[in-house]
């Protein structure tokens, strides 16, 4: 019933995904509950202590008292070191366990299941809204938990010395537990979307300062940016303003009713001592027991808005994760031909909702041991084409053959090993130059790597480094130029043993001599045998290639046929 | 970065200058911080007065069994209390948001102005574009500094010294082990900061480069699947991320012993009161009223110094991100205002001419070295060269957007560092290489460098800009919302858009700067003619990186490895 339950929000189904660590959570809040009922025991049995103390009784009658007071001083700090400890724990191991599934998820979505502008961002806002999600049993499931189970006890306990202080407590702690959590969250809530608006406005102003201040400052625009800023800023103050009162009002009211209970609970049981029912010994200690049980109570303003963020968060992932795969795998592929060239047979494409047909019936053949280079202004459809040969699309009419066989009857992942695509502004990972090189055939040695990064035309500046290829390459590839990000990423297909490589806008970030140099280098590999197919808005030496094709209107076709040496 | 990743062992010192600095710096953080101030008293009074009568109603009910009727009226001030505490605590939650709200809006507002008017395009320069990212990050870190953690300081100053004092009262003895444990507390807490600082942090930078490693492979996924390796990376995550949990683990073990230590001191604390004060009650030498007091009292005294301890990480991230605003606030001006402007000279009428200029990039080689360069009036110069050989940073010194190493700028026999640098710039139109499209409608971006242009000549400019296509294609026309949170445009129509502002300017001298990078030929080729026509009787700077520049130009200047040189038309 409770996995039913579970299963119907987004943050429920992301604690259901790491169920197996239900141990780790399950001590941890008993690890917690302990916490809080030592500093209960504490301080009930030391207002025991000093009440019986005050009869004047032996000492030795004391000691059961003294004792225990000692005890669960002692042990409060031990549990929570304790719980401290397991709850860390429990949060690296969700953490990780939710990024490897989450991964799992968006491997088939990428890249063209997730297509877009905003793709980065996307993908930016999709990290950090997995890291969020390694609270959800920390700071979102276990507060509540702990809450009734020490509630139930201090209850019980309460009722136990007097049924009537039981009931005020349980009244006092129900309020609190309820009341408070759900005003501070009501304020929240109101708050984060009236301020999201503002905030957003704000950040944005601060943004356009910060990197369009020099389109400003030239424009002598600078008073009219720092007058919309300051505008901006007023009103979100204004929003803050009430948002703080409302958020005060919360927080005011759990204090009321945190302390009210033990000065309630006292007043209630002040009757029952003079009627008998209670003895004067135990006043102070029901107080102190009032007190005490609020501990477990105060973090639940917190967690409230705690669930409400994870939860936002878990939808937005789910948003990703749940998106339609494009390409699926038949259940038995057929095995990778040996050979052969690629074609397209009256192949159409058109995206979801786009501007019509990108590709119309087109016919293209890549032969082994061919260098073709593909131009055409940008937004043609040329990079589609390329994520239609190694299969991250399938076209919507026609078909595309690898030796003979539908890509649509491969493995994908086999597919990719035969023909490699070096896509357009390649990614580097933050890790060495040989690292990203490697990822073209993991099993390659340093030897083949610096070979590769030779052939890419990259020895001198290799040579240059200290580190060598053992130099790193900073965050996606901060400390590199754009020119040698291509050449890595040119070296990385070089090292494959794809038998055609397709180059998507290899030479973007060079100038033009550094342009054709690299084209050069690119179409050497023909040599291998390998096909060649460089796509590129700006061609900078069409007489290197074997063919030129242009695609225009949804075809290619030829503008330049047979280069120096004639077809191979 | 990298330089982040060293860190001086007086850190800490360095982060108590910087809170000092945050709260003298400004009014509005004093303020904050006396009103946080006054309404900690306030509860400290109130935690007092409400431990002392709930004593006197115990202790009267049970040891001199007054009824309910003579202690209503002490039940009835314990309802005011509470009802105050509740108060106290509304006010002191409110006060802290609204307080740091306050603040971060001076700040940022501080931030905006050094930015726009001390350093403006400060992304020019990679290493301060990712400074100023990180400040603009920071401000949110440092709001929780000032909503949470000063004010738990505040109470943590103030309620242990005034529950002691009250404490003292009653019973010395209590008042010993109160005086001995809480700063014995606050000492550890201390010490833990000392120690684990450096450790914290180094733990913070391998968490956020584990954090990273998966923001890293998340990002490069469609890479890794055009290389058949997103599976086998997948693996990655669970190994890493255990190797991680295992060492934080390990690491945390010991660090958790610290607060373990400062727990069991607050709980003795407590124990040892109730004890000392249980033996003197059997002894008789004690009131119960004295002894429920300070029993009610001692955990009063340990809970700030407990929670201030649980903002730890509150006040961490809150200076690390305020130390980040203040690098970024306390850079120097770009360009140094002279003391006594003279008057902008005009381009239209006579030549710009730099001599001898030099220009190095903080901490980098030197980009320009004795570069001389004459724009005579009505001039189209185009100037060409490999990519980083220092072009943009010549517009940059063109724009007194930076001030030259060497050498000076000259215009009609003014040094333009006589010149106020905003006079000087509004002399020029510029077009930069990433043009940035403000968050506004179209038209208003269009009017950046000309806000009073006409609807007629906004026409014109979208003709020749070649924006006709694009206009027409959008739902409200001229009138759409376009940049961040508007529609998005592409780096090609960003350029026209360029393009069309400076046709719309009036400024005599004008400065392209690869007006048709990223574009395809054909569109290229569109633009040459706006090109032109921009530079129509204007004085004209145009910068590309191609052989051959894509606009008639009068002349044309090489900048490369080995300086500036004309290039003899062929």
């Amino acid at each position: 019933m409770i996995t039913a339950r579970l299963q119907r929000t987004p943050l429920g189904r992301a604690a259901l995904a790491t169920r197996n660590r239900w141990r780790f959570f399950a001590l941890s809040v008993l690890l917690a509950t302990g916490t809080v009922l030592a500093a209960v025991g504490l301080l009930t049995a030391s207002g025991y202590l000093i009440s019986r103390a005050a009869q004047r009784p032996e000492i030795l009658s004391l000691t059961v008292a003294i004792v225990s007071v000692r005890f669960f001083g002692i042990s409060r700090a031990l549990l929570r070191y304790g719980e401290r400890l397991s709850s860390h724990d429990l949060a690296f191991r969700t953490l990780t366990d939710l990024r490897g599934r989450f991964f799992d998820r968006l491997i088939p979505l990428v890249p063209a299941g997730i297509d877009g502008s905003r793709r980065a961002d996307l993908m930016s806002r999709f990290v950090g809204d997995v890291d969020r999600l390694q609270d959800v049993y920390l700071r979102a499931l276990s507060p509540p938990l702990v809450a009734i189970f020490c509630s139930v006890f201090c209850v019980a306990l309460a009722s136990v010395i007097l049924p009537m202080a039981g009931l005020v407590l349980a009244v006092m702690l129900l309020l609190g537990g309820i009341a408070a959590p759900a005003l501070t969250r009501w304020a929240a809530r109101h708050a984060g979307r009236r301020q999201a608006r503002a905030r957003g406005h704000l950040a944005g102003d601060l943004h356009e300062i910060a990197f369009g201040g020099a389109e400003i400052a030239v424009a002598g625009r600078e008073e009219d940016w720092l007058r919309r800023a300051t505008d901006d800023d007023a009103e979100l103050l204004s929003l803050q303003l009430r948002d703080a009162m409302s958020g005060g009002l919360a927080e005011g009211l759990g204090t009321l009713l945190a302390v009210g209970a033990a000065v309630a609970v006292t007043a209630a049981a002040i009757p029952a001592v003079h009627s008998g029912e209670l003895n004067g010994v135990m006043l102070a200690a029901l107080a102190l027991l009032a007190m005490a049980s609020f501990e477990a109570i105060t973090p639940l303003s917190q967690a409230a808005a705690v669930i409400d963020a994870t939860d936002a968060a878990a939808g937005r992932i789910e948003e990703v994760t749940e998106r339609p795969v494009p390409v699926i795998d038949l259940d038995h592929p057929r095995p990778i031909p040996a050979g052969g060239p690629i074609r397209l047979e009256k192949v159409g494409f058109a995206y979801p909702g786009g501007d019509g047909l990108l590709l119309d019936r087109a016919e293209l053949e890549l032969a082994p041991g061919e260098a073709v280079a593909l131009t055409g202004p940008s937004g043609i459809g040329k990079s589609t084409l390329a994520e239609l040969l190694v299969r991250f699309r399938d076209p919507d009419e026609g078909r595309i053959t690898f030796g003979g066989t539908d890509l649509r009857d491969l493995d994908q992942e086999e597919l990719r090993e035969a023909v490699r695509l070096a896509p357009q502004d390649a990614y580097l990972f933050n890790t060495t130059i040989a690292e990203n090189v490697k990822l073209g055939r993991p099993e390659a040695d340093r030897e083949r790597i610096t070979e590769a990064l030779a052939e890419a035309g990259l020895e001198d500046w290799i040579n240059s480094l200290p580190d060598g290829i053992d130099a790193t390459v900073g965050e996606d590839g901060a400390k590199v130029s754009g020119g040698q990000r291509q050449r890595i990423a040119a070296a990385r297909a070089f090292l494959s043993r794809a038998r055609f490589l397709i180059f998507d806008e290899p030479t973007a970030h060079l100038d033009p001599v550094g342009a054709a140099a690299l084209e050069r280098r690119l179409v050497d590999r023909r040599n291998q045998g390998c096909g060649i197919l460089v796509i590129t808005h700006t061609l900078a030496d069409p007489d290197a290639f074997d063919r030129v094709l242009e695609l225009r209107d949804g075809t290619f076709r030829e503008i330049r046929d047979g280069g120096p040496g004639g077809r191979r | 970065m990298a330089q982040a990743q060293t860190r001086a062992p007086g850190a800490s010192r360095q982060a108590r200058e910087t809170q000092r600095r945050l709260v003298r710096s400004s009014r509005v953080a004093r303020n904050h911080l006396i009103v946080t101030v006054g309404l900690g008293f306030i509860q400290a009074v109130l935690v007092i007065a409400q431990a002392t009568l709930l004593a006197r109603v115990i202790a009267g009910v049970f040891m001199d069994g007054e009824s309910f009727a003579e202690v209503a009226p002490l039940l009835a001030w314990l309802a005011v209390i509470s009802a105050g505490r509740g108060l106290a605590s509304a006010g002191f939650e409110s006060a802290g948001r609204f307080g740091a709200a306050r603040v971060m809006s001076e700040l940022r507002q501080r931030l905006s102005r050094h930015l726009l008017l001390n350093r403006p395009g400060a992304l020019q320069d990679q290493q301060s574009g990712d400074l100023v990212s990180s400040a603009i990050d920071g401000v949110a870190a440092l709001e929780n500094y000032f909503a949470r953690y000063l004010p738990q300081a505040v109470l943590a100053g103030i309620v242990p010294i005034a529950v002691l004092a009250w404490v003292v009262r009653y019973n010395w003895e209590s008042a010993i082990i109160l005086a001995v444990t809480a700063p014995l507390i606050i000492l550890f807490m201390v010490l833990i900061g000392l120690l684990t600082e450096q450790r914290t942090r180094k733990r913070w930078e391998r968490m956020s480069r584990l954090s990273s490693h998966f923001l890293d492979l998340v990002g490069g996924l469609a890479t890794l699947r055009a290389n058949s390796q997103a599976y086998s990376q997948a693996g990655s995550i669970e190994a890493v991320g255990e190797e991680y949990r295992r060492e934080t683990m390990g690491a945390l073990r010991i660090g958790f012993l610290s607060s373990l230590v400062l727990e069991l001191l607050a709980m003795i604390g407590v124990a040892m009161v109730a004890t000392a004060i249980g033996i003197q009650l059997a002894d008789g030498h004690l009131e119960l009223v004295a002894g429920l007091t300070v029993l009610l009292l001692a955990p009063e005294l340990y809970l700030p110094l407990r929670q201030l301890g649980a903002q730890f990480h509150a006040s961490a991230d809150g200076m690390a991100a305020a130390e980040r605003i203040f690098e970024v606030i306390d850079q120097p001006a770009a360009v140094t205002a002279p003391a006594e402007p003279v008057p902008a000279p005009d381009p239209a009428r006579w030549s710009v001419a730099m001599e001898g200029i030099s220009y190095a990039w903080p901490g980098r080689e030197r980009v320009l070295e004795s570069v001389d360069l004459e724009l005579a009036p009505g001039e189209k110069v185009a100037l060409v060269g490999p990519s980083g050989g220092g072009k943009s940073t010549l517009a940059s010194l063109l724009l007194r957007l930076a001030e030259p190493a060497a050498g000076r700028i000259v215009c009609g026999g003014v040094d333009l560092a006589a010149v106020e640098p905003r006079d000087w710039r509004s002399r020029i139109a510029w077009v930069p290489q990433r043009p940035t499209i403000f968050a506004a409608t179209l038209a208003d971006n269009l009017r950046l460098f000309n806000p009073r242009a006409s609807d007629q000549r906004l026409a014109e400019a979208i003709g020749v800009a070649v924006l006709g296509d694009l206009v027409a294609g959008l739902p409200d026309g001229l009138e759409t919302m376009v940049g961040e949170g508007g529609r998005r445009l592409s780096a090609g129509q960003a350029q026209r858009i360029a393009l069309a502002r400076a046709l719309l300017s009036e400024a005599p001298l004008l400065i392209l700067d690869e007006p048709t990078a990223h574009l395809d030929h054909q569109t290229e080729s569109e633009l040459s003619e706006a090109i032109n026509e921009a530079a129509r009787d204007r004085t004209a700077l145009i910068i590309s990186h191609r052989e051959e520049p894509i606009a008639r130009a009068d002349r044309t200047l090489v900048l490369d490895g080995h300086g500036l040189s004309e290039r003899v038309a062929a």
